[in-house]
């Protein structure tokens, strides 16, 4: 689904993703953990295309993301904070990125999952970060893509809308679709994620189940588990 | 009415007695002009019909009436002078008079009028000319409405339209001068008035004085010309109701005014010329009710002009009202409309309550360094330009307007 | 990229700014024409409006939107878009939004006015066209500087220094080196200062207009054909031409460079 081969990056003097290489495989869903820092968002962008890297090779389902676009059409995105142009209404920027990218009905359920059928006429300047966020959630799970990318899903969401979007992640993955999350709030990632992804200093410092972290961090539970990996890094 | 009857009389006796009409054409017995006028008798009329006749130096010698019907072409051949009047009382009329020649040591004219008295020149039209008509120590005569087209390009090998060299009492009225050297020059000649021409697109001046006094023009139009008008060592010439524009180039001027003094310079309109009038040792002037619009400058001084005053007149969108290049001014300027003036009529009496000073830095810049003048209506100038506004340094600190009105001036 | 330029179009089109920028020139226009009743003033006021104000307007403008649309702007790069599409949507959006509310906010008192009777048309749909040239050249700036700068403080900073180097800086440096070197042929250079300033450059096409029996009162041979002809003409809009191409070029080029 996703090879990284040999990925690079440096932001100023600041070597962020040094020599990074990472499969992902078809289906599941994943989740990109490290501390502040590691690399998780710009290991996400760089798959998005919105980080160029300096070195390496990224390929999703196939093609080669370097001066390419079109890949896109595959991956759906959920970037980390959600701020849109305030003059436009909900609707409207649903219709955009519908215009933008394709035409889809999905928008309909979502909106009644998340209860936003009050808000499309109101100006997206005027509406909370919660609901933001639920603005955010159906512009991301309204198309029907093999990969999404979902980057501090949870941040503002109420209990009722947190349930919500657990139901919904794994609806998706029923479908066989490939999710990758991060996260900072690690109950929900060792309840929604098969697999693991550990970062650090720019490299993979970890990839398996939470069980096999368990296991090898020799740690009765997953919090303990990554705060080992970084008081042993650390120290 | 005593003394007309007598008058007709004579008129009568006279044109019924003595004046005959002979008839030039090609077919007629007399098939040139110069032969009728060998034949002709004094106070005759010469008739010349349509046709071409190539003839040059033809003199006349007595007092005659030469007629054009539809328009004669008297083609000179390049040969040289055409026509030369030396009597009284000689009219020439309606001719087409072509090639003059040309010559650097003589100023072939089309037609030369010597040491005469009450000479009517008029519908003539000149073309391929050197010197159009060229008055030459006569007086009392009239160049009336003729129309003189030449092919000058450069100063050196080319004439002037109409020239008056000693004569006095002249009147040249409704004349078209296009493309000579100066299209109405004077030299030495007072007491004429120049009235309702039109000169324009010639190579130096649309109208020139040198040494020539008492002189009047008015309802001129001076168009595209090297310059407009050039009055020079002159003085008491009155300057009414003539329109000066679009004079463009380096030395180009409306009007250029050199040692001229007690002149009258009122109801002129000057546009778009690069200078409208350059002053240069000139006194005692009245410039009044005139509009200055849309010139690179007003009005230029250089030096040494003294009492001269400017009152009610209208500064139009220039680009510089006034270039001035001393310190010292001794000229009142007043009650002018100035469209660049900024202050404000609180009492609304129509005069500004702030005093406007024409003279900005800027000109001074422009003045020194002419390449500065890109930087024209740039911010930066118009900072330094207020500044030196606020407190004169390089512009004489009385040189302003104290009553600058507020509303453009109509007559 | 056209879809991109129609969403960010519209979503300034409904912006309080895009109205106050618009009532701004519909209120100079009205007071300059209605109250003041004179066209040839009302036409040199508006130059030097245009040349300072627009600017002025245009940098800010393009550097605010680009900053406040940042976290949209990564909504669509997320998107399976070209990231050049993007940002040039984004400043046309920007420009032609701009560009309309000058025209209409000038254009509608001076037709009301009677503008199409008059002669000063031709002076005032060059002052339109120029500042319509002004406004896509000092957006694409501002977008240059945005797109450098991550710090928004830095951003504006160096947006308002540009300015007022443009406007007013670069002039006064221009008559000290014109005033040092007096002494030697200067027209060319003279002229080349001239292009390497967008202002500048206005402010000399529209003096081709406003000043031309000044300007031709200068000897300089280069100077002569420059202004006594239509070459000042074509130069003067090629120039400005490249001055809207170059810095839409960067935006193209940084673009595909930058990390988000």
């Amino acid at each position: 689904m996703v090879t990284i081969e040999n990925l690079h990056k440096k932001f100023g003097k600041n070597q962020v993703l040094s020599g990074l290489n990472l499969t992902i495989n078809e289906g599941g869903i994943f989740a990109v953990l490290g501390p502040n820092g590691s690399g998780k968002t710009t290991l996400i962008k760089s798959v998005l295309g919105m980080v160029i890297p300096d070195q390496g090779n990224i390929t999703v389902l196939g093609e080669n993301i370097k001066k390419n676009s079109e890949y896109r059409h595959k991956i759906d995105y959920l970037p980390q904070i959600a701020n849109f142009p305030s003059n436009l209404k909900v609707k409207e920027l649903i219709k955009m990125i519908k215009d933008l990218r394709a035409f889809t009905n999905a928008e309909v359920q979502l909106i009644d999952l998340f209860k936003l059928e009050p808000f499309l006429d109101k100006k997206l300047g005027t509406l909370s970060g919660g609901t933001k966020q639920k603005v955010n959630l159906v512009l991301a799970f309204m198309f029907d893509s093999p990969l999404i990318i979902l980057d501090e899903p949870t941040t503002g969401l109420d209990p009722i809308s947190l349930i919500r979007l657990k139901d919904l992640i794994q609806k998706e993955k029923a479908k066989g679709k490939t999710i990758l999350i991060t996260s900072h709030i690690m109950s929900f990632v060792e309840e929604v994620s098969d697999e693991i992804v550990f970062l650090l200093e720019g490299k993979i410092y970890f990839k398996g189940s939470i069980q096999e972290l368990k296991t090898k961090t020799n740690q009765p539970d997953f919090e303990h588990a990554i705060a080992s990996i970084l008081t042993d890094n650390h120290a | 009415m005593k003394n007309i009857i007598p008058f007709l009389i004579v008129v009568f006796m006279t044109s019924s007695t003595i004046a005959q009409t002979i008839n030039v054409c090609k077919t007629c017995p007399i098939s040139t002009l110069k032969g009728a006028i060998n034949q002709a008798k004094d106070f005759d009329t010469i008739i010349v019909k349509k046709g071409s006749y190539k003839e040059h130096n033809i003199l006349i010698n007595k007092p005659l009436t030469i007629i054009g019907k539809g328009y004669p072409v008297i083609d000179g051949e390049l040969k040289g002078e055409i026509i030369t009047i030396t009597a009284n009382n000689v009219t020439v009329d309606g001719l087409f008079i072509i090639n003059v020649g040309t010559s650097y040591t003589e100023d072939y004219a089309a037609v030369r009028v010597r040491r005469s008295k009450n000479f009517v020149i008029q519908n003539l039209v000149l073309e391929k000319l050197f010197f159009g008509i060229y008055i030459e120590k006569s007086r009392d005569g009239k160049i009336f409405h003729n129309k003189i087209i030449g092919d000058a390009v450069e100063e050196y090998n080319s004439g002037n339209g109409i020239q008056l060299w000693y004569s006095k009492n002249i009147e040249i009225e409704h004349n078209f001068v296009q493309h000579v050297r100066d299209g109405i020059y004077l030299e030495f000649s007072d007491f004429c008035t120049i009235k309702n021409n039109v000169s324009s697109l010639n190579v130096r001046y649309g109208l020139h004085f040198m040494f020539s006094n008492d002189d009047i023009y008015q309802d001129n139009t001076f168009d595209n010309n090297g310059a407009g008008v050039a009055v020079m060592f002159s003085k008491r010439i009155k300057m009414h109701n003539n329109i000066f524009k679009k004079n463009w180039g380096t030395a180009s001027y409306g009007m250029l005014l050199k040692e001229i003094n007690d002149a009258e310079i009122i109801g002129n309109s000057f546009e778009d010329n690069t200078i409208g009038i350059n002053i240069e040792g000139s006194n005692r002037i009245i410039y009044k009710h005139n509009n200055f619009s849309n010139n690179g400058w007003a009005i230029k001084i250089k030096g040494a002009c003294y009492t001269n005053t400017f009152t009610k007149n209208n500064f139009l969108y220039n680009s510089f009202d006034i270039a001035y290049n001393s310190k010292v001014n001794d000229n009142t300027f007043d009650k002018n409309y100035w469209s660049n003036y900024t202050g404000y009529d609180l009492d609304k009496d129509g005069t500004g309550d702030v005093p406007y000073r024409p003279v900005k830095l800027f000109s001074y810049i422009v003045n020194r360094t002419p390449e500065t003048i890109i930087l024209l209506r740039s911010m930066f100038i118009d900072i330094i330009d207020f500044s030196e506004k606020v407190s004169p340094v390089f512009t004489p600190d009385n040189l302003l307007d104290n009553e600058p009105q507020i509303k453009k001036m109509t007559w | 990229m056209l879809k991109i330029l129609k969403y960010s179009f519209y979503d300034l089109m409904r912006s309080r700014w895009s109205y106050v920028y618009f009532a701004f020139y519909l209120l100079l226009g009205v007071v300059l024409l209605f109250l003041n009743n004179d066209l040839s003033k009302a036409v040199i006021t508006l130059m030097n409006v245009i040349i300072v104000l627009v600017p002025l307007i245009g940098t800010i403008f393009g550097v605010m939107y680009y900053y406040n649309s940042k976290e949209f702007t990564e909504l669509l790069l997320a998107q399976p878009l070209k990231r050049s599409s993007i940002f040039l949507g984004q400043y046309l959006g920007v420009a032609l939004s701009l560009s309309m509310s000058l025209i209409l906010g000038l254009g509608l008192p001076f037709v009301c006015y009677g503008l199409f009777e008059s002669s000063a048309i031709w002076d005032f749909s060059l002052l339109l066209i120029t500042g319509t040239f002004l406004t896509l050249i000092f957006t694409a700036l501002a977008f240059n500087i945005a797109m450098s700068n991550e710090n928004k403080i830095k951003g504006f900073g160096y947006a308002i220094l540009l300015w007022l180097f443009l406007a007013v800086i670069y002039d006064g440096l221009f008559l000290m080196t014109l005033i040092m070197f007096e002494d030697y042929p200067l027209d060319k250079l003279s002229l080349i200062g001239t292009m390497l300033n967008p202002i500048d450059l206005s402010r000399t096409l529209i003096l081709l207009k406003l000043d031309i029996s000044a300007l031709l009162g200068y000897t300089g041979a280069v100077f002569k054909q420059f202004f006594g002809t239509s070459f000042g003409l074509i130069v003067s809009f090629v120039t400005l031409i490249i001055w809207v191409v170059l810095p839409v070029l960067r935006i193209v080029y940084k673009s595909k460079k930058k990390d988000f």
